[in-house]
């Protein structure tokens, strides 16, 4: 199973140009060195690895390189990935209504982050974090899971919540400032958004840890053997406890699958100021396999996602997933990204829109046809209305409210404050 | 009756806890072979295997958010952190995380976790190891802070923790680890719930109020006091969030007079709380202002200064003179 990922086994697979040129001094064992190799002394190679690694950004537009797992062209045209053809049979075993599914997916939940960023705009929402442009990474991922895995979000996973049935709504009200997120976790195996950057990678670590003691992995029963995913995106990658969560994993061989949305930029930094060598490629540091996929082909994501998650619930232990994919939009709608990138770097992005391309192969392929397009819309124009309609009369808490859930058995402090703060109020009544 | 160390009544009561319930289970470095640092999870690993002692990887965020998993899975994981000072690692996963994680579930999330951590000097220890750090803690809403001070406490108050629905932030006196006391293994109950003081010796002069590990101090300075004919009611807080502010309003009443001593530096420690509570509370019974008995607020000087750094008998003693004085 574990050769079905691009890396492969690190421990066996031949090394690539890439892998050389990052760690030369260091020979494996078993590992063939080739004649040019072999040619260069230690310290030419480790000029030619540091010269590799201090190499300026490139000035064009990064495709995710020849290791980039892609199913389909920006263009919609389906393709294979060359020495994988595993990926194209699960991709294979899609029913058209399972793509049909994944494309409404797609227009509905970019339909709801417009709504959303719209609705911050009028003061409706204190902030929004916009997922456009990551719709194929998450409905790809969300897709691939089973209702027994379980999902840690950062705070931009809408389209992944979609997936797992989370109430849209429910999303909103964070934002809105309602709550800091009102869904039931357990409900859907959907953890609570996670602020702080990083820190959820534990949490997943963790529960898979779980699983791994609740005899929840390797047993073969398809309906038991779980695995987590933990989503996270490339800036992310440089906190400690992301870094943690990979040793952690790793040691323990829990059933979880890091899943990096790298969009290119930490609001206003660029991956680069993260990472010197490409995200997935750190995995086999931590003693797992790495694989970078075209995070805007929804086909792509889906089978890497289902081969990685198969593995962790078979109790083959951690897997890094980078989905290759961009923010077109801004950070938040507090930020302004026109300070920091070129928009010719967006309009070479839109060109691989992940709707566009999936809409050009579902009716290229005959698929779909523009009737269901139109429903689709359709549908997209009522839920729009709907959440619209939520959102405005979403009532605030009751104040008292804020007191409750800070423990779960008394507290005295806070009954006394509750107190004080009823009675306070309650010296208002009447008097306005 | 049985004579237990503190650090042997530890480990017996994460042992019954372990026996009662299937879903306790232990984390931290170093912890199963060896038994931890201090010895207190000794032979836990090899009664109860390597599923249930789990030696972590050395990072203790990751020990902390791990256990946060653990717990969303169901479990009641007992976390170790080796020192006090080695706790800042794992800061935000406790205070962001652990504290407001229920709260921010609107109570769909319960994390029944344990922190355990080892505190406070006068072990001679390199820096970053005497740290009494409780302060932190018993500041972020959404932690329970309870400190043991003597075997019986120990044995009950680390099952009652781990019973707890709440985290809770397990301190325990690490000086004091060896220090020995009668235990009733056979009991069935705790003799006194776990957030609540206890009148560790009754009086009538003053109050002084510790917890942890100067709890032996004040006990020892309220000794020396009664020779020389004051009475002084030593009260072992116990829990430092919340704190029992009834019983020390109830002594505090009766004696008029409160001397507050810890390890941890006065300014924005536990004794300001407790001045500010008790001063407002029991303001027409005061005789004389709260006293604070502390560290000083350095950082914990160098081993070779540590028993000047630390409140010892006789700064307790002074303490309750300048109360007395008023």
């Amino acid at each position: 199973m574990a050769r079905i990922l691009t890396g492969g086994d690190p421990a066996t697979r031949p090394m690539t140009r890439v892998d050389l040129a990052v760690i030369p001094p260091v020979r494996e064992e078993g590992v063939p060195v080739s004649d040019n190799q072999a040619a260069l002394s230690e310290a030419e190679a480790h000029a030619a690895a540091l010269a590799a690694l201090t190499a300026p950004v490139p000035e064009t537009i990064g495709d995710g390189g020849p290791e980039l797992v892609q199913l389909l062209t920006p263009e919609g045209e389906r393709v294979d990935h060359v020495g994988h053809p595993e990926y194209s049979a699960i991709v294979d075993e899609l029913t058209d209504e399972d793509l049909r599914g994944f494309y409404r997916d797609h227009v509905l939940i970019r339909r709801i982050d417009a709504e959303a960023t719209a609705l911050q705009r009028q003061g409706e929402l204190g902030i929004w974090a916009s997922l456009l442009g990551q719709e194929a990474a998450q409905v790809g991922s969300g897709r691939a899971l089973r209702k027994q895995d379980y999902a840690f979000p950062t705070y931009r996973e809408h389209g992944v919540a979609w997936c797992r049935g989370v109430d849209p709504l429910n999303l909103l009200g964070l934002f809105r400032g309602v709550n800091h997120g009102g869904w039931d976790p357990n409900e859907n195996n959907f953890h609570l958004y996670t602020i702080v950057i990083g820190a959820q990678t534990l949490h997943a670590t963790g529960y898979a840890m779980g699983l791994q003691h609740d005899h929840a992995v390797g047993t073969g029963d398809p309906d038991r053997d779980a695995a987590v995913i933990a989503y996270f995106g490339d800036g992310a990658t440089a906190q400690g406890d992301v870094n943690e969560a990979f040793v952690y994993a790793a040691s323990m061989n829990a059933p979880v699958v890091f899943f990096c949305q790298n969009n290119q930029w930490a609001i206003s930094q660029p991956t680069e100021r993260q990472s010197r060598i490409p995200i997935y490629k750190r995995a086999r540091g931590f003693g797992f396999p790495g694989v970078r996929v075209d995070g805007n082909d929804v086909l792509a994501v889906y089978a890497v996602t289902k081969v990685a998650m198969d593995a962790a619930r078979s109790g083959q232990g951690p897997r890094m997933i980078e989905a290759y994919t961009y923010r077109m939009g801004a950070h938040t709608t507090s930020d302004d990204p026109t300070k920091y990138r070129v928009s010719a770097d967006v309009e070479v992005w839109k060109l691989r829109d992940p709707i566009a391309r999936l809409k050009a192969y579902l009716t290229s392929s005959g698929k779909a046809d523009q009737a269901f397009y139109q429903e689709v819309e359709r549908e997209a124009d009522e839920l729009a209305s709907t959440v619209r309609e939520g959102c405005l009369t979403m009532p605030d808490p009751e104040p008292g409210s804020m007191f409750d859930h800070v423990y779960v058995e008394e507290h005295p402090l806070v009954e006394a404050e509750r107190a004080e703060f009823a009675a306070y109020t309650a010296s208002f009544q009447g008097g306005h | 009756m049985t004579k237990l160390t503190i650090g042997k009544a530890i480990n017996a009561g994460l042992r019954r806890s372990m026996e009662r319930d299937p879903k306790v289970v232990i984390m931290g470095e170093d912890i199963g072979k060896l038994g931890g640092v201090f010895r207190v999870t000794e032979t836990l690993q090899k009664d109860f295997g390597e599923d249930r002692v789990i030696d972590t990887p050395l990072a203790e965020s990751g020990i902390v958010g791990t256990a946060i998993g653990m717990a969303l899975r169901g479990y009641r994981p007992v976390v170790e952190i080796q020192f006090d000072g080695f706790v800042y690692p794992a800061f935000d996963q406790i205070v962001s995380q652990v504290a407001k994680m229920p709260a921010r579930s609107l109570g769909k999330i319960r994390l029944p976790m344990v922190i355990r951590i080892p505190v406070g000097g006068g072990i001679g220890a390199v820096e970053h190891h005497s740290e009494s750090n409780e302060a932190y803690f018993a500041h972020t809403a959404g932690l329970r802070v309870v400190a043991c001070s003597n075997p019986e406490d120990a044995y009950w108050m680390i099952q009652q923790a781990i019973e707890c629905e709440d985290p809770v932030i397990f301190y325990e006196p690490k000086r004091r680890y060896h220090e020995k006391g009668e235990v009733d293994l056979t009991a069935d109950t705790a003799p006194r719930a776990l957030f609540a003081a206890t009148v560790a010796r009754p009086g009538e002069h003053a109050t002084l109020a510790a917890y942890g590990p100067m709890v032996k101090v004040c006990l020892d300075a309220a000794t020396a006091a009664a020779e020389e004919g004051k009475s002084i009611e030593v009260i072992d807080l116990r829990s430092l969030s919340p704190l029992d502010l009834d019983a020390l309003a109830t002594s505090v009443e009766k004696t008029g007079r409160l001397v507050v001593a810890h390890e941890a530096p006065t300014f924005l420690g536990m004794g300001s709380e407790i001045a500010a509570a008790i001063s407002q509370r029991c303001f027409y019974h005061l005789e004389s202002p709260v006293i604070r008995v502390g560290g000083y607020n350095l950082p914990y000087p160098p081993s070779r200064l540590e028993e000047e750094f630390l409140p010892d008998l006789d700064r307790v003693l002074d303490g309750v003179d300048r109360a007395l004085a008023y």
